[in-house]
């Protein structure tokens, strides 16, 4: 455990708070956009140890909480058939829809299998022969060479019993729609690390440029995020609007570069629907024309499902930065991880799972001290 | 979900036209698909998404970073069941709790 001590040293860590201390003068409101650093934030009690003028909202950056519930449902449809062998990453399983979760699917004789990587999918294809696989190809950009591998493996191969539910999102245009929204109290970002791995963080340029505002691309580990909070809040009071990178041990300006290749290849930007927050222009990836025999809405014929969202989750408002898990009414009762009204109460990225799962539903939440156990945690 | 787990590659070799690899999270081998780090070496450390190496990181950085992922829990992508893995390399996923305190967060 030597490392971690190291990391996450409460000594460094009580100083950069105070260098945030002495840095700020004015009170800011900041995002943290990845639900990686939503959990971590939450778990390490990272904004109960900033000063009061630095407000920490949570983002959009969870993959599970911002699918759509159309494209749940449309998920259900096809998972239901009996032909077909459903395939997810874990986190999916447990996500209400219209109707129920693919766990209930599967408890009712559905082949839904969770996948480890979009490639098993292959495999899975190989020894099944006589059944569609189908995989739910949801993510951000992180997650998008890995779905774009499969769909250019099946087709390499020639394999007419795999295709791909597509429910992909882009970061920088969720920025930009939180930006523009007449409700927004986002002043500075901490920006998603591991998305910034793949595709470089140049697109956040212009945005940073356009609304003069701080974007520093940060990590996921308390001390990175202290550090993060750190450089925007040095922008902000400097009146700086820049693209700052705190994680460059781990990426460069451009990304991944084959990676982006395949992105390229495979995927074309298309308008997406967010859960709980509508329809975002140029937000997400769609399969490009050469591909489309792998699109399974396309081989389903499930296009024309559309449903509306429920009205007592404020979901939407959470990812947005313009609500918090506790003003939401269900909040805890009758919302929780077993029972969820939300996606955001499934994921353990989600804000309100995060909230649920260290005790924030409780009044008076107690302080918890980075290196302290994970106080209240199930 | 959008995090990548640190691990060291043990092994390399061709899978259908993809270069992939055995790669060791703590006591859990898994394989990872290495065309987007296509000049990774035996012995380097990789950063890697749903099966996927995306970036390369050096030996220090991949300790801190899972046993940061391991203090959070998000680790439980690599508990996904094996899918029929490449021939000859098993498929025996072993059980990662309890096994983080193995070499990898030791040393």
């Amino acid at each position: 455990m030597k490392y971690l001590d190291e990391y996450r040293d409460g000594d460094i860590a009580a100083k950069l708070v105070e260098r945030i201390k002495r840095a700020q003068t004015k009170p800011w409101v900041i995002m943290e956009v990845c639900g990686g650093q939503t959990h971590s934030i939450v778990k390490n009690g990272i904004d109960h140890l900033l000063p009061k003028g630095v407000e920490l909202v949570h983002g959009p950056g969870c993959p599970v909480c911002v699918t759509p519930l159309e494209m749940i449902d449309k998920a259900h449809a096809i998972a239901r058939r009996p032909d077909v062998i459903f395939c997810s990453f874990g986190d999916m399983l447990r996500v209400p829809g219209s109707d129920g979760d693919l766990f209930s699917i599967k408890s009712q004789g559905g082949d839904v299998r969770v996948v480890y990587s979009p490639l098993d999918c292959l495999k899975i294809a190989r020894a099944n022969p006589d059944k569609q696989v189908v995989f739910f190809a949801i993510g951000f950009e992180t997650t998008a060479p890995a779905n774009a591998m499969l769909a250019w493996q099946a087709r390499q191969n020639g394999m007419t019993n795999v295709s791909l539910l597509v429910s992909h999102v882009l970061v920088p245009p969720a920025i930009e729609a939180i930006l523009s929204s007449p409700q927004n109290r986002v002043q500075g970002f901490l920006g998603p690390g591991h998305v910034c791995a793949v595709v470089g963080y140049t697109e956040y340029e212009p945005l940073a440029a356009r609304f003069h505002v701080p974007i520093v691309v940060t990590g996921f580990e308390p001390l990175d995020i202290l550090e993060g909070v750190l450089m925007v809040v040095e922008q902000l009071e400097s009146g700086r609007g820049e693209v700052e990178n705190q994680y460059s041990r781990i990426l460069a300006r451009g990304g991944n570069q084959p990676a982006q290749d395949l992105i390229a290849k495979v995927f074309e930007v298309s308008d997406r629907k967010w859960r709980g927050v509508g329809t975002i222009p140029r937000s997400g990836f769609q399969l490009r024309a050469d591909f489309h025999d792998f699109d399974a809405e396309r081989r389903f014929n499930v296009h024309a499902i559309d449903t509306m969202e429920p009205e007592i989750c404020i979901a939407g408002q959470i990812l947005q930065g313009i609500k918090k898990p506790h003003d939401c009414p269900a909040f805890g009762n009758p919302c929780t991880p077993q029972h969820p009204l939300g996606a955001t109460m499934v994921s353990a990225e989600g804000a309100c799972a995060a909230y649920y799962a260290y005790g924030r539903h409780l009044k008076d939440a107690d302080l918890v001290m980075i290196g302290a156990n994970g106080h209240g945690h199930n | 979900m959008c995090l990548a787990i640190p691990g060291k590659v043990v092994e390399t070799f061709v899978h259908e036209g993809m270069h992939m690899a055995r790669v060791q999270f703590g006591g859990v081998t898994r394989e990872a698909c290495l065309d987007y780090v296509p000049e990774t070496q035996v012995g380097e450390y990789v950063l890697v998404h749903v099966g996927f190496a995306i970036s390369r990181v050096d030996e220090e950085e991949a300790q801190k970073t899972y046993a940061a992922l391991a203090e959070l829990d998000q680790l439980s992508e690599l508990d996904a069941p094996v899918v029929d893995e490449a021939p000859g390399t098993g498929s025996t996923t072993g059980s990662r709790t309890g096994s983080r305190t193995g070499s990898r967060t030791s040393s």
